[in-house]
């Protein structure tokens, strides 16, 4: 490594959007850095006691105006750097529709990556260059935190919730992974690596790793392990609703709301199954919190988002 | 500002009557009600603990000076910086100035006989200490290993240590906090000298006024928040726990809801003592008193509803992050008005660089540079790279230690004449203030870069690349424990051998130094009268005229 870096790596479409507002408050920092210190050390110098510069009467303008000036100056300054990074925000909200989805789950002190493929990872994280990549994340036991330097990416991962992260590859090589959120004593080895392919690398890659089912079918075998296909099977001995196209669409609650049910809405289903009960069936099915775990919580909704497109032709 | 008749039929001894010959025993010390005197007893106690903070500081700064974990095992480390934002965020920067400056000089500039309490004064630094031993039993028996922030589920189910002694200790120091902080409101409400109004008042005090009304209100929570993490490791019960539908993030909301104005606790009385060393060695009116005064209420109110910044990656809502974001940036606008009318008080001034200016012209400095850092963590996108680095390490040691501290210790030089009667040698104190600030920045600008370039906080060991970066902050580390030592050394020195100062050293104005120094036990031989406002270090028609004009009727006259 030749000489000591100054400026991250850019490695992400993000990464050079958010080093655009860095250099402009970079720029805004220093010119009022040097406005403060110059005039504080002007008037230090000039005024300092026993010098002869004049000290009359203060001109009429350094009154109750130049108080109003700079404060209006300060929040119309304040208002622009919070819009700008505001709308910079809001345009990467939304990940685009036909993300590559990969899953990651944190635990004490590692982080556990699944492919879409099956394919699955410690520590590290393959990605395809160009191709957006949404990351769904979850935590086994304390909160950790997704942090890519080189893609201004971080997240934190939650037990007991579903967080999200999106971003797409602009530069092949491999970046710094790490826990940024303090999880306890080995909390700075919590580190690995996020290699950045090109497209046909990538599908090397991915073929190369050890031949297996995909995220969706072992999510189909832990349905029926766990026990939930005795019961969400059409006919079956308990009346419970059916999942097959359930992904993605709106569903009536018992209590008159209607929630869209996305993936947050399946986990929490199958872990809080009392919280939100559809309409016309009976609060009968037992939590499966402590039961299933992370992992299989992860494949079985994999599982159930796959019946969305083998129920929609 | 007021004239103080001496009493004609006081005795005229060699030495006038002090508070601190009002009595030799350690009896007449523990048992105190003199103001004066309970802010001593809070000044050893914070001494002690800002080296106990301070130890652990260096602690981690040696193992980082290496990339490898080779000093302290991975606990350890954890341990030390746990221990060390404890102690330093609790047992010494949230009491710092208002329980010994504030404690000492607010009846004294209000023209006061005591503070309005003054048994609950006392009973708040017992309070205090009792914290302190829990906290002492805590470190004793291992530490913890929890971050300052106590983040759940990791400090309720998975951290080991003496979790629920940490807790127990910082929740019984918010009880000294609150007791000082409504002494403070009912002493400024009723303790004032006829004439004192309310826009009469030095900076100083409506520093004083605005943290205590901070204090007041945000301390509760944080007690709340504690005793739920005490509630859910101790008995049980699943409060935060998500396998029970409990939310870790509502503990994130409870605590920053108190932490985040706990940085302005440790700011706010910061500005008082910049304003009161800025005039003096300024010899000029503040500029812009209203303002400073608005300035500083506007930071306590709005600094209670930016708290979710602290968020933004914590799986918030990205809308919730937008407002947050918004009202972090608004919050900035009054602390650019105080530099600014701090830089324009210089303005045709007739400066001197006694030591206490030297300490605060570095404040201006360092809060210029960690205010700023302020907006880039109040930009969603910016602070989602830096959030959990060193650069959020760097931006808050510029506001609390570079800010706080600086002001601290320029408030200690300024009044130290009227806190002991004695001089401390000038030479010393100027190499000193100038040390500080240049260590301080030595020590913590490499910490910016670093956590640009992506080096993440509370990491026991680092990738190589990021080692220069430690180096040179620990290289600064070293330069900066000098700094503190050294006033330490020379202030006790002067205790002994110091000269003796006067009433009035600095020819400043303000009713604490119309007495004498060290002050009587009740302040003042004869009730002040006030009929001016602070600061008149020059004719009016040379100054700044921002305020009304002062009203024909003037209160509390001379008769």
């Amino acid at each position: 490594m030749g000489g000591v870096a100054l400026w991250p790596a850019q490695a992400s479409a993000e990464a050079p959007r958010v080093d655009a507002i860095f250099s402009l408050l970079l720029v805004v920092s220093a010119v009022i850095i040097l406005l403060v210190a110059g005039l504080l050390l002007g008037f230090a110098i000039r005024y300092r006691r026993g010098s002869k510069a004049p000290r009359g009467r203060l001109p009429a303008i350094l009154s109750r105006d130049i108080e109003i000036g700079w404060t209006s100056a300060t929040a119309f300054l304040a208002l622009f750097l919070f819009w700008w990074a505001g709308a910079a925000q809001l345009a990467a909200v939304q990940p685009p529709p036909q993300a590559l989805e990969i899953r990651v789950i944190g635990r004490q002190w590692m982080w556990e990556v699944r492919h879409p493929s099956g394919a699955r990872e410690l520590d590290e994280l393959h990605v395809p260059l160009g191709e957006p990549v949404r990351l769904v994340m979850s935590a086994e036991d304390v909160i950790h935190s997704f942090f890519v330097p080189a893609f201004r990416l971080k997240q934190d991962v939650v037990p007991g919730r579903l967080t999200e992260a999106w971003f797409t590859a602009t530069q092949p090589g491999e970046y710094h992974l790490f826990c940024a959120e303090f999880c306890g004593t080995e909390h700075s080895a919590m580190r690995g690596r996020v290699v950045v392919l090109p497209p046909e690398d990538y599908a090397r890659w991915s073929h190369a790793q050890p031949e297996g089912d995909n995220l969706a079918q072992q999510g189909a075998k832990a349905f029926v392990a766990l026990g939930c296909a005795g019961c969400h099977v059409a006919g079956g001995p308990v009346h419970a609703p059916g999942l097959a196209g359930l992904y993605g669409r709106q569903v009536a609650l018992a209590d008159g709301r209607r929630v869209m049910a996305d993936e947050a809405y399946l986990r929490d289903s199958i872990l809080l199954p009392r919280q939100d009960v559809v309409a016309g069936y009976d609060p009968v099915m037992p939590s499966f919190a402590g039961v299933a775990s992370e992992a299989e919580l992860q494949r079985v909704v994999a599982y159930l988002m796959s019946l969305r497109e083998a129920a929609t032709p | 500002m007021s004239e103080v008749a001496f009493d004609p039929t006081a005795p005229h001894g060699v030495h006038p009557p002090s508070y601190l010959t009002a009595g030799h025993t350690l009896r007449s010390w523990l048992t105190t009600t003199d103001h004066k005197r309970i802010a001593i007893l809070y000044m050893l106690a914070l001494t002690l603990f800002f080296f106990i903070g301070g130890i652990a500081a260096a602690l981690i700064r040696l193992e980082l000076f290496t990339p490898a974990g080779d000093l302290l095992t991975a606990e350890g480390y954890n341990r030390a910086f746990t221990l060390h934002g404890v102690i330093m965020v609790w047992f010494f920067l949230v009491p710092s100035i208002p329980v010994t400056l504030g404690n000492f000089l607010v009846p004294l500039m209000i023209g006061a006989e005591d503070m309005a309490f003054p048994r609950l004064n006392l009973l708040s630094w017992y309070i205090f200490m009792a914290a302190g031993l829990l906290a002492a039993f805590t470190i004793l028996a291992g530490g913890v290993e929890t971050g300052w922030t106590f983040y759940t589920p990791l400090a309720t189910a998975f951290a080991n240590g003496n979790v629920l002694a940490a807790a127990g200790a910082v929740f019984v120091a918010g009880f000294s906090s609150i007791a000082t902080g409504v002494n403070l409101i009912a002493t400024i409400h009723t303790q004032r000298a006829p004439g004192m109004t309310w826009f009469r008042l030095p900076l100083f005090v409506w520093g004083m006024y605005t943290v205590s009304i901070v204090i007041v209100l945000a301390t509760p929570v944080l007690a709340m928040a504690l005793l739920l993490i005490m509630a859910e490791r101790g008995l049980g019960l699943p409060i935060f726990d998500p396998a029970h539908g409990g939310d870790p993030l509502l503990f994130q909301h409870l605590f920053w809801f108190y932490s985040h104005p706990a940085v302005y606790i440790m700011i706010l009385p910061s500005f008082g003592v910049i304003s009161e060393l800025v005039t003096c060695f300024a010899r000029r009116r503040i500029f812009g008193y209203e303002f400073m005064v608005y300035a500083m209420a506007w930071i306590s109110i709005v600094g209670f509803l930016v708290w979710g910044h602290h968020m933004f990656v914590s799986g918030m809502s990205s809308y919730a992050s937008l407002v947050f974001s918004f009202l972090s940036f608004v919050v900035a606008v009054p602390s650019a008005i105080k530099v600014f009318n701090w830089t324009f008080t210089f303005y045709r001034g007739e400066i001197g660089f006694a030591a206490p200016m030297l300490y605060a012209i570095g404040f201006i400095g360092l809060f210029t540079v960690g205010g700023l850092t302020g907006l880039f963590l109040a930009s969603v996108p910016v602070d989602v790279h830096v959030t959990d680095t060193y650069f959020v390490v760097a931006h808050f040691h510029y506001i609390m230690v570079g800010g706080a501290v600086s002001a601290f210790y320029g408030g200690l030089h300024f009044w130290w004449p009227k806190i002991t009667g004695r001089l401390y040698p000038e030479a010393w104190a100027r190499f000193a203030a100038v040390l500080m600030f240049f260590g301080f920045a030595f020590t913590f600008t490499p910490m910016f870069l670093m956590g640009f370039l992506g080096m993440p906080r509370r990491y026991y060991s680092y990738p190589a690349e990021f080692q220069i970066w430690h180096v040179l902050a620990s290289a600064g580390a070293l330069l900066l424990a000098f700094a503190y030592l050294l006033p330490m050394a020379y202030l006790a020195w002067s205790l002994r051998w110091g000269r003796r100062a006067g009433d009035n050293p600095w020819q400043a104005t303000g009713l604490e130094w119309s007495t004498t120094s060290p002050p009587p036990p009740h302040n003042f031989a004869t009730m002040p009268r006030v009929a001016e406002g602070p600061y008149l270090y020059h004719p009016a028609e040379t100054g700044p005229q921002h305020g009304q004009p002062e009203p024909e009727q003037k209160q509390g006259d001379h008769p």
